[in-house]
């Protein structure tokens, strides 16, 4: 089930190993309202990579001593499903995901309303159903739309996506592939009507000026991105109101 | 194992924020000012390399062990790099006793990110037997007293206790390794600096406190190498940036990254630098 390095990440022709260009995103679906129990939630494909998130809250605080006066407590929650990878990964909670779950809690909650709902809990469960590079970018995706669809109030969406680097070659989207034995990751999520920025991490080495020429080649990405959300939010409620 | 759940009054952030706009903080530091640092190495003689750094009043250590064991399955002719964090309440109220939680995780992971990145150490050369026999390299870092910017003073720890790390010689004999008395230096080959800037209201700041982190609505680390380059970032906080506020804070930790570079060979010596390192 181990991958083997491939020969050459980037073609002659600057074609990656799956065809794409290196400014070209995979083929991404969102689709909002997707679970019954849920208040909100959403599931997101991202080339190969198979997201769903669920939304609960405002809602009691449990354990109650966690409440906050002032405004909701904010959780989140990103779990990598067993069977998601090549090898299968122990249901136990690894270094990375608890890391991720931290990463993405504090890429959504800059775009929620948390003073609106003192003594509150809003919690995003994300699950990785399936895994191929760029899941907490799909998780973040995801769990905006959930978020919205829960009727949280909410400043923006937060869109998300990598940037990596194949040799000197700064290239949107990477595949698990890429992101294995490609030069660096660059995973950035932006509030896109705002402008703002919520997540940035990196490895893999950069020179100053990439560290601009990465955001500027991310934020394209993610307006495109941020219209397939609302498109996907809009369609559940114009289907509602259809049916009616 | 702590979750920094303890808030600043809100009166303080106001009287904070108050300081800032006039362009000045409460400790009289200018923004893009670093706190006094002090880095000692070689503190713990048990430990293979080991380090202590003050940046003000924060003071982290940090120990490097070295056992003998297997390679991973995909990178079979490397040593095996393992970074460890431990926020215990021994450095604050702020971090609770347990299981290591998110920040602590946080911590370990963007350090070895950078080191890895940076390929600051050669884990090439920490093979004993190819494929099967090789050094694996703990470094283990406790923050010892919070007063803020506890990723800078954890990356200038495992840095300093890294150079201060001395690897014993082995002989193999039909598959039987016997390490000897004889020591060479660990093959460290790039360093690595962190710099953390945080945003209170529209303010950056280099080297946040512990007061102006608990005001601040977000923080971002950049890991810094002697070329300039960025090698490690990481954003943390429920706040946001602006992408020029990004660019600006990169600056400054670029910037702030040359007289700390200077401190850590200052420390060392040049003589026990690494080769790249001297040349720079």
């Amino acid at each position: 089930m181990k991958k083997t390095p491939p020969e050459r990440l980037i073609d002659e022709n600057g074609r990656r190993i799956d065809g794409r260009l290196p400014d070209e995103m995979r083929p991404l679906r969102i689709e909002a309202g997707v679970l019954k129990n849920a208040d909100g939630s959403a599931y997101v494909e991202l080339g190969n990579n198979k997201v769903i998130a669920a939304a609960y809250g405002p809602r009691e605080v449990v354990p109650r001593h966690e409440a906050l006066p002032d405004r909701a407590v904010f959780r989140c929650r990103y779990t990598m499903l067993p069977f998601s990878v090549d090898e299968r990964k122990s249901p136990q909670p690894s270094r990375r995901e608890v890391e991720l779950s931290k990463v993405i809690r504090e890429a959504l909650a800059p775009a929620i309303f948390l003073q609106e709902y003192p003594r509150t809990a809003i919690e995003v469960y994300i699950n990785i159903i399936q895994a191929d590079g760029g899941t907490r970018t799909a998780s973040i995706i995801a769990g905006a739309v959930a978020l919205a669809d829960a009727g949280i109030s909410m400043r923006d969406l937060v869109a998300a996506i990598a940037v990596g680097k194949i040799g000197d070659i700064l290239v949107l989207d990477i595949n698990g592939l890429e992101d294995q034995f490609g030069d660096g990751d660059m995973p950035i999520a932006m509030m896109p009507s705002r402008g703002e920025i919520t997540l940035l991490q990196a490895d893999g080495v950069y020179t100053p000026q990439q560290i601009e020429e990465a955001i500027k080649l991310a934020q394209k990405a993610i307006q495109k991105i941020y219209a397939e959300q609302v498109r996907a939010l809009k369609s559940k409620y114009e289907a509602i109101k259809e049916s009616e | 194992m702590s979750e920094e759940r303890i808030y600043l009054p809100s009166i303080k952030r106001d009287v904070i924020l108050a300081s800032l706009a006039k362009g000045e903080r409460l400790d009289g530091r200018k923004f893009d000012q670093y706190r006094e640092i002090r880095l000692e190495k070689g503190i713990v003689g048990k430990a293979e390399g080991s380090a202590r750094v003050y940046i003000g009043s924060t003071q982290v250590i940090a120990g490097v062990k070295l056992s003998i064991g297997n390679p991973f399955p995909d990178t079979p002719n490397e040593g095996v790099q393992i970074v460890n964090a431990e926020l215990s309440p021994l450095a604050s109220p702020l971090f609770e006793w347990g299981p290591p939680g998110e920040e602590d995780i946080e911590l370990a992971r963007v350090i070895d990110r950078g080191l890895r990145s940076a390929r600051t150490v050669d884990l090439s050369k920490l093979v004993i037997i190819p494929g099967t026999k090789v050094w694996t390299l703990y470094i283990d870092i406790y923050p010892l007293d919070h007063d803020g910017n506890i990723i800078d003073a954890a990356g200038l720890a495992a840095l300093l206790a890294l150079l201060d790390t001395k690897v014993p010689k082995t002989t193999v004999d039909s598959g039987k390794i016997t390490v000897l008395e004889e020591k060479e230096p660990l093959p460290v080959t790039n360093l690595v600096i962190y710099v953390t800037v945080a945003k209170i209201d529209e303010y950056l700041i280099l080297d946040p406190t512990l007061e102006e982190e608990l005001a601040a609505d977000a923080k971002i680390t950049f890991g810094v190498t002697e070329k300039g380059e960025i090698c490690a970032i990481q954003k943390s906080g429920e706040g946001s940036f602006k992408p020029e506020e990004v660019l600006k804070a990169r600056d400054l930790a670029i910037n702030a990254s040359k007289q700390l570079f200077e401190a850590v060979k200052k420390t060392v010596g040049l003589a026990d630098m690494p080769q790249q390192a001297q040349q720079a």
